[in-house]
């Protein structure tokens, strides 16, 4: 595995940034240790030859099944937005965002 | 074809790639039953799957595969059986899922190519890379409060063609012929309907610069630009300063840009610029699409002529240099239109009317083939009137003018105006001699060797005549008489 | 009191039908035992009296009509994982506590097609990541079971915790689950009562809060192997809203119970002989083989050489999935919001307080797995591994009918314990796992005590929709093992 070095700060900042999770400095370094134990516990996988398996995203044994295009759905501003935390009309709404 | 930015260090030569997003003509999303139709009030055409609710899953519409195999077969494309479903995960307002569902390691479609007409009648084959599905994101509404995005998920899950091509194309010129050349064929075969205002096809605009004989430099993206006017001049723009910093010494940086038309530049869009790794992976939720190849050949049975086809048919059938056929074959209803007029006719007549004096009238009303006040069975009996000599060309030219204006046919308006051509010999001699009587001074010039004048003879008598003269017998006449 | 709170679902099928008890008689009595005891236990989240006495009351109609479905007045606990139209379903987590969904998952809406009658939603851990149910925003569920002379609190194992403790409590005659790496069969075996895992495929996903896609499969809780495979027949079956749930004929579950095991080849994985087991889960193992082989089945050694490899395989798997299946909480449509001035800070703040230690753990291993660099090696891997496994079954497969392994590789552990090590906690799965992970169905059903009056749980995993098998094995060791102990904390235990 391509992971033998150790998990960093910068890493673990840099994951949490990609998955949108604020991390305080105390959880950066916690989470070094946990998650670097984990991904070292992971690596027992090294001792598997995989040479020639094709990899297996679903045990699902059939092919997609499509359906009609057939409009059977939407026309429900309500119910779409009721949980909104924020909205303005029938929108949701977020802090302005410049592009 | 040669289109070269002369810098100060020589000529740099273009390398464009287009990724062009096409939405797909279908009654429902990809992935979900609301419903795909454009201009809805905001969030009225929303299902759950759509909003990203807990629990939700998408289903695929089995349209949305069909119309992107038939724009494959279209594109000559190679049509994968199996293909699959992958997730790109990014975070973003109008992206509820937080990924959008897209084919990244498998697509649907594979390599085809595409054939362009340029207006040298130069034709030229573009790679295409792959066409894949995806599914379109909402949209994000900045203008409507000082602190706030607006969010509508109307458009998200409606179904979307990637279609990516090779970096073939050299010129701003390949690639607006490229990109309607793309809408002609999607328009053919009604799987996009290819409105760039709208936003059902945009372009992404892959541009690097480069010296002779070198390989490729560092590319920019400029992202979403929504006319092929704006394609082509994004093109120019972005080459021009990507030259500019190439030869200031600095290098070109991989970037997403963005088209400024109010002042012909681009610029980089900085919110782009946060590191992305989309993390690609098959999406758990769908399972391998597999289609059968006879449903690919059904499909293919099923497709009507398509421009390439109906260009060949043009060429040999009604005798038309390639580049006219190119230009009728470009909308469907164009080519339809000339069907109509051509059958029976001269094929190149009817081509010339159309293209010059039917076209330039449509362009003075600002109309369309569609909206023409003139229909083809109309402009053919112009042509027919023209064909028996009822009329002379030029009083044709100001017949149709007449027709563009008030909708009659050719035949009204040449009696109400009495425009039928002349052929009585006795009333073309008259003209004749009353017009060499008016003129001794032209007459003896032309005697003492001055033969030009000739055409002045011809123009005067057809004056004289109100245009109406058969131009045959008018020249007949004056050669005897002089 | 105790007596109603004791029938099987069979058995208040019979009752009801022969009118010596009503439906509402019936969910009374049960809202009445939660009003008891979810103090003690905290087995649900939301607790939904007004619609259980109204769909009894509809019950009570239906049934005097002569048209009552098949769970007709039966009193369900639902996991808070399964969406219910117009109540409250928070998966367990602060970042859904407000969330009511104005649509039914398809389970729940067979369930209720069925008659069945909701007393409300079961707590679990958050997002279904855990095995003790302690990670759930809504505090830990209690599992009633107690050591011997003890009071400390015991887990009730996870995710499913809430359910199993509340069928185990006699707060619900049964419950629905969902099992991921474990999440039906590991609880089952915690607390005693019966927890099945279908076929991946076997019952709709659709309107199930998503932890890892490809290996989430709702499934039963029941205290009797009958009862379970009575409510697997109505959560089961093809959902065209789901398209990984597979178009196969829902059989009569309840009575392949009956079928008995004579003739069935029954193996025995070696890999599953793990180092520091204890010797009462081995000795119970080796019983339960014995009463299998006096039932008429024949033993067989079996080999699946890649089972220790199913946890590390299963944690790269599931958390790449749940990095992008949680994705969408972001305090935009739904949900938690912590406002801010910008939209990154209003993402990062809202998950950073809406998402648990062990979520935002997950999410972070998942991200890592899948970004540019690491793919190859430990998610491409981690699928490779995975069709190996896979394998293992299908060769398994060919030679016996169904395996017999522990569930579990010990009883229930206090509240706090393996709290310390995520590594130890995920420990816990490592015999449910590899069948998750190959797709195919295992039930646990409770087979005896351990030295301190614990519940222990045997594992039954058959063929790719195959249940049929499955449910008679489970009824040949329940018959056999004559499990009739009861929890310290139930009803009749507080009078
Ligand atoms: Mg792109
Ligand atoms: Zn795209």
């Amino acid at each position: 595995m391509a992971s033998a070095a150790p998990l960093d700060d910068a890493v673990v900042r840099r994951i949490a940034r990609l998955a949108r999770i604020r991390l305080g400095d105390e959880e950066v370094s916690r989470l070094r240790g946990e998650l670097g134990a984990i991904l070292g516990w992971i690596e027992q996988l090294n001792e598997v030859d995989v040479s020639g398996v094709d990899p297996l995203a679903s045990v699902g044994q059939a092919t997609l099944a499509m359906r009609a295009d057939v409009v059977t759905d939407g026309d429900q501003t309500e119910a779409v937005l009721a949980n909104a935390p924020a909205r303005a009309g029938t929108f949701y709404t977020v802090p302005k965002v410049v592009e | 074809m040669s289109y070269i930015i002369e810098g100060a260090t020589g000529p740099w030569e273009l390398v464009i790639g287009l990724e062009v997003h096409a939405q797909i003509i279908s009654r429902a999303k990809l992935f979900s039953g609301a419903s795909a139709e454009y201009g809805a009030p905001p969030n009225s055409q929303v299902s759950f799957v759509d909003a990203g609710f807990p629990g939700m899953l998408p289903v695929i519409n089995a349209e949305c595969v069909a119309q992107a195999v038939r724009t494959g077969l279209g594109l000559n494309a190679q049509i994968n059986l199996v293909s699959r479903f992958d997730r790109k995960n990014y975070f973003y307002a109008d992206l509820p899922q937080g990924y959008q569902i897209s084919q990244f390691a498998h697509p649907i479609v594979g390599k085809g190519e595409i054939e362009i007409l340029l207006e040298s009648g130069e034709t030229r084959q573009i790679g295409v890379t792959r066409l894949h599905l995806e599914q379109d994101a909402g949209k994000s509404l900045h203008d409507q409060d000082p602190a706030l995005s607006f969010i509508d998920l109307n458009r998200a899950g409606v179904a979307l063609m990637e279609i990516v091509s090779e970096p073939d194309m050299r010129t701003p010129e390949e690639a607006g012929a490229y990109l309607r050349k793309l809408r002609t064929i999607m328009r053919y075969l009604g799987t996009c309907d290819g409105n760039m205002e709208e936003g059902s096809m945009r372009a992404d605009v892959n541009v690097s610069v480069r010296k002779a004989d070198e390989e490729f430099r560092t590319r920019c993206e400029i992202k979403n630009v929504n006319s092929v006017r704006f394609v082509m001049q994004a093109i120019e723009a972005e080459a021009r300063r990507q030259v500019a910093v190439w030869e200031s010494g600095e290098a070109v940086q991989q970037e997403t840009r963005l088209y400024d038309p109010a002042r012909s530049e681009t610029r980089s869009m900085r919110s782009k610029e946060d590191a992305h790794d989309y993390r690609y992976f098959p999406d758990p939720d769908l399972l391998p699409l597999v289609i059968e190849q006879a449903w690919v050949d059904g499909l293919a049975s099923g497709l009507p002529e398509l421009p390439d086809a109906k260009k060949a048919r043009f060429m040999s059938r009604y005798g038309l240099p390639a580049y006219d056929a190119g230009v009728l074959i470009m909308e469907q209803a164009t080519a339809d239109f000339y069907e109509v007029l051509a059958e029976g006719r001269d094929g190149k007549i009817a081509a010339n009317w159309m293209l010059g004096d039917f076209f330039a009238g449509l362009n003075r009303l600002g109309r369309g083939i569609g909206d023409s006040p003139v229909s083809a069975a109309a402009l053919g009996g112009l042509l027919d009137l023209l064909a028996d000599a009822t009329i002379n060309g030029r009083i044709a030219k100001d017949v149709l003018e007449a027709m563009m204006e008030t909708g009659e046919p050719a035949a009204a308006i040449v009696e109400s105006r009495g425009l039928r051509q002349v052929t009585d010999t006795g009333a073309i001699d008259a003209a004749v001699e009353k017009v060499l009587a008016a003129n001794p001074d032209k007459l003896a010039e032309y005697k003492s060797g001055k033969q030009k004048l000739f055409g002045f003879f011809v123009g005067q008598v057809m004056k004289a005549m109100a245009g109406k003269g058969n131009p045959a017998l008018v020249n007949d006449a004056l050669k005897r008489r002089l | 009191m105790t007596d109603t709170l004791d029938f099987t679902i069979a058995g208040a099928r019979n009752a009801l039908r022969a009118k010596t008890i009503s439906a509402r008689e019936l969910t009374e009595a049960h809202l009445a035992a939660i009003e008891a005891l979810e103090p003690s236990l905290n087995a649900f989240i939301t607790v939904t009296p007004e619609t259980a006495l109204a769909a009894a009351d509809a019950a009570d109609g239906a049934l005097a009509r002569g048209e009552g479905g098949p769970l007709a007045g039966i009193p369900l606990a639902i996991k808070d994982l399964f969406c219910t139209n117009g109540i409250r379903t928070t998966a367990g987590s602060r970042i859904l506590e407000p969330f009511v969904p104005p649509y039914e998952s398809t389970v729940t809406r067979q369930l209720l097609r069925d008659g069945a009658v909701f007393l409300g939603k079961a707590n679990l851990d958050e997002f279904a990541m855990g095995s003790s149910t302690t990670t759930s925003a809504f505090g830990p569920t209690i599992n009633p079971w107690q050591r011997q002379g003890s009071n400390t609190q015991l887990v009730p194992g996870g995710s499913s915790g809430g359910s199993a403790a509340a069928v185990a409590s006699g707060m619900a005659l049964g419950s629905t689950g969902t099992d991921t790496g474990g999440s039906i069969r590991q609880p089952a075996s915690f607390c005693g009562i019966v927890g099945m895992k279908p076929t991946y495929g076997r019952c709709s996903r659709f309107g199930v809060v998503a932890f890892a896609s490809s290996l989430d499969q709702p499934g039963p809780f029941a205290r009797t192997v009958e009862d379970a495979a009575i409510l697997l027949g109505s959560m089961a079956g093809h959902d065209p809203r789901d398209s990984t749930s597979m178009d196969w004929p829902v059989p009569d579950y309840a009575a392949a119970c009956r079928r008995g095991v004579k003739g069935l080849r029954i193996g025995v994985p070696r890999e599953y002989h793990a180092d520091g087991m204890p010797a009462e889960i081995e000795r119970l193992w080796q019983q339960g083989l014995d009463w299998l082989r006096d039932a008429g089945a024949e033993i067989v050694d079996v080999s699946l050489p890649h089972t220790k490899y199913g946890l590390a395989t299963y944690y790269i798997v599931a958390p790449a999935e749940c990095s992008s299946n949680l994705a969408r909480y972001d305090g935009v449509r739904f949900g938690l919001r912590v406002p801010a001035q910008d939209l990154t800070d209003l993402y990062e703040e809202t998950r950073a307080a809406g998402f648990g230690a062990e979520v935002r753990r997950r999410i972070l291993i998942g991200t890592y797995v899948l970004s540019a660099g690491y793919y190859d090696a430990y998610y491409l891997k981690a699928q490779k591994v995975r069709a190996l496994i896979l394998k293992d079954f299908t060769d398994v497969f060919g030679q016996v009918d169904a395996l017999l392994t522990p569930t579990a590789p010990s009883a229930a552990f206090g509240v706090g314990e393996n709290m310390d090590d995520p590594v130890k906690m995920y420990l816990n799965d490592v015999f449910t796992v590899p069948a998750s992970i190959a797709g195919v169905p295992g039930i646990s059903v409770p087979a005896g005590l351990d030295g301190d009056g614990l519940p222990l749980g045997l594992q039954v995993i058959g063929k790719h929709f195959d249940e049929e098998t499955v449910f008679a094995v489970g009824q040949a060791l329940e018959s056999a093992a004559g499990f009739s102990a009861k929890p310290q904390i139930r009803v009749g235990s507080l009078r």
